[in-house]
């Protein structure tokens, strides 16, 4: 893969700053996934504070050899994104929307409020998206990975 | 057209569409079977009261069936190749003629209203005469208009017949099997049961399983006869002289008692596995019937579902289909135990005594005879309930997409009214039927505890006389109690098999459907497609309303057009046409240079991509809208297509990028973007021909020239119909057409158009005006999208 034609930099401020090879320099960069969910690594834009594109990335691979912006690029993402993956569902209050749900993430003990049953996204056959009252996500990758508890308390949601 | 016209057989159910009408079915009993006739052959009933001149060639006839004071009496009207007559019988019964011959300036105009036509004839001078009819009558009506058109022109007679329908005469488009006036005028016939058996169709390839089925049931029903039986030798056997004192034989009991539970068990098993097989298949047929009924509708043409309603559809597949499912694994299933329960209880009743076997079957005649009588009045009451059931889901597939409207309108409590209405249809539809039904289940069971009686009866008195022993009494007793019960279960299959039967006419009607779009029978092949286009002639009817007076147009590879006219003036039906949603009525349309009905369907419209002004997308996520008529397209190309489509950008704003869910049909999406999307959906086929239709008509300019942009990427290259209402985004076309009433009245570039001062000067004209006022709105446009970008 042929190397990126830009820059990318953290300024002072702790914003990405995008210098291209026609010597635009675009500050408060943000980068967006295309595909975050089905192709979390390839397709990345760099959108600049007006929301336009102004750098496109192929695939995160393809900046191996730049390490240094690749790095900027994925603590960038790691910062503004926040899906935790349910390990364990403790306890549904009820089996009818909405209810809340206490549950174990990678990311620690939480609970939330499940507004409706279609908050809950079935992106394949094993793996869900689900949306909280507050429009925070939580991952299931594999529902299948679920303990016994988890599966028969999520299963009556489905 | 035949000379032996008015010899010929008279068929008349030629007259159609009048099947509804009681005028005309009465003289349809009154006539002879038929054999093939053409329609311009005279009923029989007028034949000996009409003399027609030597050599005179009927054209088209007609019944009027309303006299001047809008009283039942029939009129024959008739257009023959030298005048148009009509004959009318005297209160005397005697012929009254009225007669013109042809002259100039003679035409005939039809309207109607609430329900009554009027023909009207006229000269340059005056109206000559008036015939009104009921609407039954209209397609007739419109045949002899037709052949009053004919006459006038004298066209050689054997250049028409072809192409109209053989029914009603009403030209038919040269592919299609059927013709628009008949459909209108269906088929009211009620549902018969034997529609059921048109389910055989679906039943075929579970043949094995059935018959397997049908197997385990038999021997279930047996072994659940072993135990009555029993009763006999134990009562014989063993109670009696047990009562006289004889010691009990524990063995012959033990035997007796085991053979009763092992006949028990026997039919526990036997039954559970048929009951499981039987529902498993019918499930399995339901299922069939469903995804059939489904793929057949999606292959049905445009003009099908303008005609339908989005509820009825609805309710047809998915709970008619579901009926039909439970009847047959439930009811069908229950009936055939019963029927196999009765005859064997028959044949053992009558091997143990014929007298009581008589006595016992006494009520069968009687319910019967009931269930004759209830029949009809059940069947046509669920077909009721089954309308009505559909005017409720249309009410509900009506509302939730106008949701916006009906908020916007504050009219909740009105709709809420209309679905009260339909649910209170479909609730007296069903209490109608429910009336008839209550009072028939008791007095089924009442008939069999009066039949009971009876054996009681004659049971005690065979035996006071020993003509036969007090156990063979129990055990018919005990036979007859299953007999009744089934008996009384068995009265029920008559109102779910004539539901049943509403709800597969119901679907076999949609299934019964020929598309009037067909798929040829030999598809020719293009390879390449080069994309040009070409109308000849191309005449189409909305029913009766011609809305294409005779298009000729030719389009050349990678020419760019653009249609322009007043709204209504017929371009999105020359854009129908084109796509093939409808066939022409005559004419036909040509992609380089090969008809395009000669073409496989889904084939040619792989060619051809369509941007309507409304774009629908569908449940999904925003990839997925876009890759719609390409499913394996690779995530690049997705993007490259958005990106040439100008949707890149804010599909990037969206929470999930591209794997973002737009909701049904995109309601998460504001119109523009809709837009885009579909734009890109168009792109990403990469069609030879674009169809554009008013796709920037529905968006603000700012959104408009976004999108301009994208389209003049997509234009590029490709055939382009472009339909635009502001005249000003067809600036890149190669050439501009100006419709009217269904016809081309101008044609050519922007400039030349203008400099004519014709047709398409004054529409620019009327723009120009519009213009000015958009320029002063134009901050106002601004606003709004600023603020719309930032709520974002
Ligand atoms: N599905 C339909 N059924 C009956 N009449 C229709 C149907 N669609 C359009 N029409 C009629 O055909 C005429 C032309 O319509 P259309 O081609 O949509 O006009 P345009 O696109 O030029 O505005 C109109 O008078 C309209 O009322
Ligand atoms: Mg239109």
């Amino acid at each position: 893969m042929k190397p990126p034609d830009f820059q990318l930099s953290r300024n002072a401020f702790g914003r990405l700053v995008l210098t291209t090879r026609d010597g635009h320099v675009y500050e408060n960069i943000v980068p967006v996934r295309a595909f975050p969910i089905s192709a979390p690594n390839d397709g990345l834009a760099l959108i600049d504070q007006e929301g336009h594109e102004r750098a496109w990335i192929g695939s995160l691979s393809a900046l191996e050899s730049d390490t240094e912006t690749r790095a900027l690029i994925e603590t960038t993402l790691a910062e503004r994104e926040f899906t935790p993956r349910i390990l364990r569902l403790h306890h549904v209050s009820t089996f009818a929307t909405p209810s809340t749900w206490r549950i174990s993430t990678d990311r620690g003990e939480t609970s939330f409020v499940l507004k409706s049953e279609e908050d809950i996204r079935l992106l394949s056959a094993s793996s869900l998206l689900i949306t909280d009252r507050d429009g925070v996500q939580y991952r299931i990758p594999n529902i299948a990975a679920l303990d016994k508890h988890s599966k028969r308390l999520l299963d009556r949601f489905l | 057209m035949p000379k032996c016209a008015l010899a010929a057989k008279f068929f008349y159910s030629a007259a159609v569409g009048a099947k509804a009408s009681p005028v005309m079915t009465q003289t349809l009993e009154a006539l002879p079977s038929a054999t093939a006739a053409l329609p311009a052959s005279l009923p029989a009933a007028w034949q000996t009261s009409v003399s027609l001149l030597p050599n005179e060639k009927i054209l088209g006839w007609a019944v009027v069936d309303l006299d001047a004071r809008l009283r039942f009496a029939q009129e024959l009207l008739v257009v023959t190749d030298q005048r148009l007559f009509s004959c009318a019988l005297s209160p005397e019964n005697k012929p009254v003629y009225r007669e013109w011959g042809r002259h100039d300036g003679l035409r005939l105009s039809h309207y109607d209203h609430a329900g009554v036509g009027t023909l009207e004839l006229f000269d340059d001078h005056a109206r000559l005469h008036r015939w009104r009819y009921t609407l039954a009558q209209d397609v007739a009506i419109l045949r002899v208009i037709q052949a009053f058109s004919q006459w006038q022109e004298i066209r050689s007679a054997d250049e028409e017949s072809a192409t109209s329908c053989p029914v009603c005469g009403t030209p038919l488009s040269t592919d299609s099997d059927e013709c628009t006036n008949c459909a209108v005028s269906g088929n009211i016939a009620p549902p018969s049961t034997w529609i059921l058996f048109r389910l055989w169709r679906f039943a075929r390839p579970y043949k094995g399983s059935l018959l397997l089925g049908f197997v385990l049931m038999l021997a279930s029903t047996a072994a659940s006869m072993v135990a009555p039986y029993l009763i006999m030798p134990l009562t014989d056997e063993v109670l009696v002289p047990a009562e006289k004192g004889v010691p009990v034989d524990v063995g012959l009991v033990a035997l007796y008692l085991g053979g009763l539970f092992a006949s028990a068990l026997l039919a526990w098993g036997l039954g559970w596995g048929k009951t499981y097989l039987l529902a498993l298949v019918s499930e399995r047929i339901g299922a069939d019937l469903r995804t059939a009924s489904f793929e057949h509708l999606m292959h049905l043409s445009l003009e099908y579902f303008g005609g339908k309603r989005t509820g009825d559809l609805m309710a047809r597949i998915s709970s008619e289909s579901d009926r039909i499912c439970v009847f047959l694994s439930l009811h069908l299933l229950d009936f055939a135990t019963d029927v196999l329960m009765i005859t064997m209880t028959a044949v053992v009743l009558f091997w143990i005594n014929p007298w009581l076997a008589l006595v016992t079957l006494l009520p069968l005649p009687f319910i019967a005879w009931m269930i004759f009588l209830v029949r009809e009045r059940l069947r046509t009451g669920f077909e009721k309930i089954g309308r009505a059931w559909s005017e409720v889901t249309n009410v509900l597939a009506d509302t939730i997409p106008g949701i916006r409207v009906v908020k916007a309108f504050a009219q909740e409590a009105r709709e809420t009214k209309r679905f009260q209405e339909a649910n209170r249809h479909n609730l007296v539809a069903n209490d109608r039927v429910n009336r008839l039904w209550s009072l028939f289940s008791p007095t089924v069971s009442l008939l069999t505890e009066i039949g009971l009686l009876v054996v009681w009866i004659f049971g005690i008195w065979q035996v006071s006389q020993s003509h036969i022993s007090t156990g063979m009494l129990l055990a018919a007793l005990a036979y007859i109690g299953r007999f009744y019960t089934r008996l009384d279960s068995m009265s029920r299959i008559v109102s779910v098999t004539q539901k049943a039967a509403a709800g597969a006419k119901r679907i076999f009607d949609i299934l019964d459907h020929v598309s009037n779009v067909p798929e040829p029978a030999n598809p020719a092949q293009l390879p390449t497609v080069r994309g040009q286009i070409e109308l000849r002639h191309a005449v189409f009817r909305y029913g009766n309303q011609t809305v294409l007076r005779g298009i000729n147009l030719s389009i050349a590879p990678g020419e760019m057009i653009g249609l322009v006219g007043h709204s209504g003036s017929g371009k999105s039906t020359l854009v129908n046409l084109i796509c093939r949603f409808y066939d022409a009525a005559e004419g036909a349309v040509l992609l380089d240079g090969v008809d395009i009905r000669t073409l496989s369907v889904v084939d040619y419209r792989r060619h051809i991509g369509l941007v309507l002004q409304d774009p629908f997308l569908f449940f999904g996520t925003v990839a997925e809208n876009i890759a719609y008529g390409r499913p394996g397209a690779t995530r690049e190309d997705i993007i490259a297509a958005a990106r040439a489509a100008h949707a890149h950008e804010f599909i990037l704003r969206l929470p999930h990028g591209y794997d973002s869910r737009v909701g049904e049909r995109g309601q998460g999406l504001s119109g523009g973007e809709r837009q885009r999307i579909s734009i890109a959906r168009a792109l990403l086929i990469d069609p030879k021909i674009l169809i554009l239709d008013e796709a920037t008509s529905s968006v603000d300019t700012e959104t408009e020239k976004e999108i301009q942009t994208a389209l003049d990427n997509l234009v590029r290259g490709r055939t382009t119909i472009a339909i635009a209402h502001r005249l000003s985004t067809l600036h890149k076309a190669d050439r501009l057409l100006v419709m009217d009433r269904g016809q081309i009245v101008e044609e050519g570039a922007h400039e030349m158009l203008i400099a004519r001062r014709g047709a398409y000067f004054r529409l620019y004209e009327a723009q120009a005006r519009r213009v000015d006022t958009e320029f002063v709105s134009t901050p106002w446009n601004n606003a709004v999208s600023a603020t719309d970008r930032s709520s974002k």
